[in-house]
């Protein structure tokens, strides 16, 4: 077994009065796809947030790579290579698709000392990394707003390999999408986690998280149920844990042994 | 492109009409030639064409140009300043209070009054970053402080709303000419003294050329649209200028800093009003209370004239430029043309309200046709 990539010790997050997350604690570890399961509320969002330097934690140690890591701001996290492709996507619609690709990470090629954006640049690597991930663009100065979901979520994903991504987390990336979309997008998580990248995949969907995941984690309330090996627990167990502390409490006694 | 044309059967190839239709400056393109097509059809006897005619409205459209540029990259990176106009009254006053009243230098009253006018840019964008409140409803805000202060200083220094004697006390500095000379002085001298322009004819300046020269409000303005453009276009603050106004979230998980570009692009703005209101004082020698009335409204329809959005994201500088140019060839020809001056709104309307349309059609085509 490798060492953890990333590990999150007993991250607490509270808003004002509220507690989005009471104690949580996720080892990440490469070449793996880690699905973080959880209903509504459960505090999936916040936690991926803490992981990805939006939000910083109230209690709790981030160790990333062996080293305790302190992010200042979602840049700082992605310098570090923990990339997220969020429920929103963070693609802008009325953008082209390599303006897009390289926002916030523009190359920059000098003219008299002078920085400048280098377009050719980034037409050419973003048509190339489209080109592998199977989408075929009309050009490079094409608009995001005309790509279908799946399409969207695939420049994202390619985005977040392509600047070296070493976690990748994934927001519910299924969670909007066709069958045939939605199975192009597993296909790309299974190929990104052949590269040795960790992948943290968030949805509440179990057979999409049973299609690709490795390692099962379930949230609730701000808490974690556990944490559980591939064949190590059933699509129904799952979701029975995913479904309600309430339903959940009676069952943790006979669930112990295996969550 | 040819090959990654053909390897996916649903995508249609697009015409190159629909292609140049999707760009931002194609509405001030057409724009630009249909007014020039109009004028000179029906306005060419009027003097309109000739030197001081062009100046005329050269002048007219490089000031609409100037605040133009920056109502221009505010509204693609998605915030408004509607406190342009009263920037530009506020800026001017300043320097007449400075060099006039306390007797400053010159150059110093116009060193500080940029500085407190960038200010002034810069806490407009931090209340409506910080507030998160519209910034339509935090610059109307500073409409009125900066109207006010603009009415109420003068009236009590001076006792009047107009201060002149600027252009005797900018006599001789080093910085004053930077806003209020002209230059080729020489250039147009040879051309007149060649006969390929007007020359006076009679008078203590016979033999001088009617227009002597280009003022620098014209080089202030096509510097600041090149700048704009390149800014825009060609370096990667630009894209985050795009991305904050696109969706100003996604750039924030993208990285992008967000807040820093748009407090900075609402210090552009200030300093674009300034750059307006130094050249009008130098031009005048005089501040008035009143100056840069409505001139807020007219940035930001040049800008929408030029094709960018009101919910920000997406536009041109180029664009707005023509927008400009559209509305100062339009005033000043209606003028030559002898055409009553209140219809120049009924037009400003009009063309206001076909720009918006054209731009949420364009807009559709763009997100996918939906």
């Amino acid at each position: 077994m490798s060492e953890p990539i990333i590990q999150m010790k007993n991250i607490e997050k509270h808003f004002g009065s509220v507690i989005a997350l009471a104690g949580v604690s996720v080892d990440v570890y490469p070449s793996e796809c880690h699905c973080l399961l959880g209903d509504n509320g459960a505090g999936k969002s916040t936690f991926i947030k803490t992981m990805s330097g939006v939000h910083k934690p109230t209690a709790g140690d981030i160790i990333f790579e062996g080293k305790p890591m302190d992010f200042a701001d979602p840049r700082d996290a992605m310098e570090a290579g923990i990339a997220t492709v969020h429920q929103h996507l963070a693609m802008i619609p009325l953008m082209s698709v390599s303006r897009n690709f390289f926002m916030g990470n523009e190359p920059v090629k000098k003219i008299l000392g002078l920085p400048f954006f280098d377009h050719d640049k980034a037409n050419e690597i973003t048509m190339e990394a489209m080109r592998k991930m199977g989408i075929n663009l009309r050009g490079p100065d094409q608009a995001v707003g005309t790509l279908s979901g799946g399409e969207r979520q695939t420049v994202a994903i390619s985005r977040a390999v392509h600047f070296g991504a070493k976690v990748l987390i994934l927001d519910e990336p299924t969670s909007a999408l066709g069958v045939r979309q939605t199975s192009n997008v597993l296909a790309t998580i299974d190929k990104v986690r052949k590269q040795g990248i960790a992948v943290v995949f968030i949805t509440h969907n179990v057979r999409h998280a049973l299609a690709v995941g490795d390692r099962f984690t379930v949230l609730n309330r701000g808490q974690t149920l556990g944490t559980a090996m591939r064949g190590e627990i059933t699509p129904e167990e799952l979701q029975d844990m995913m479904a309600g502390g309430q339903e959940m409490a009676q069952l943790e006694g006979s669930l112990g042994g295996t969550v | 492109m040819a090959q990654a044309a053909q390897t996916d059967e649903r995508i249609k190839e697009i015409s190159p009409l629909r292609k140049a239709l999707i760009r931002p400056e194609l509405g001030g393109i057409v724009g630009t030639v249909a007014v020039f097509t109009f004028f000179l059809l029906f306005a060419f006897d009027s003097g309109m064409f000739s030197s001081q005619g062009v100046l005329n409205w050269s002048i007219v459209s490089a000031q609409f140009m100037i605040i133009a540029v920056g109502a221009c990259l505010l509204m693609i990176a998605g915030e408004f300043d509607l406190s342009v106009g009263s920037m530009i009254g506020f800026a001017g006053m300043m320097i007449a209070i400075f060099s006039v009243t306390m007797a400053w230098p010159v150059w110093l009253a116009i060193i500080v009054t940029f500085a407190m006018c960038i200010a002034i840019g810069a806490l407009n964008g931090f209340i409506c970053i910080k507030t998160g409140l519209p910034s339509f409803i935090v610059t109307l805000a500073f409409l009125f402080i900066l109207r006010g202060f603009t009415i109420f200083l003068p009236q009590v220094i001076e006792r009047k709303t107009i201060i002149g004697g600027i252009r005797d006390a900018a006599e001789g500095d080093w910085l004053a000419p930077l806003f209020g000379g002209k230059i080729l002085t020489g250039f147009f001298q040879w051309l007149g003294d060649n006969g390929l322009i007007a020359v006076f004819e009679r008078g203590n300046r016979a033999g001088e050329p009617i227009v002597n020269g280009i003022p620098v409000l014209i080089v202030w303005a096509i510097a600041l649209v090149i700048f704009g453009h390149v800014l825009l276009t060609k370096t990667r603050f630009g894209n985050w200028i795009f991305a904050a106004g696109g969706d100003a979230d996604a750039a924030r998980n993208s990285g992008v800093p967000v807040n820093r570009v748009k407090i900075l692009m609402f210090m552009f703005t200030a300093f674009c009003a300034t750059v307006f209101a130094t050249c009008q004082v130098m031009e005048f020698g005089s501040a008035g209370a009143d100056r840069g009335l409505l001139k807020e409204f007219e940035a930001i329809i040049a800008v929408v004239i030029g094709g960018a959005l009101l919910t920000g994201g997406y536009g041109s500088v180029i664009g707005a430029a023509l927008g400009a140019l559209i509305f100062g060839v339009v005033q000043q020809g209606l003028f030559f043309a002898g055409v009553e001056s209140s219809l120049f709104r009924v037009f400003l309307g009009v063309i206001l309200l076909a720009a918006v349309i054209l731009n949420t059609y364009i807009r559709r085509i763009i997100t996918g046709e939906r």
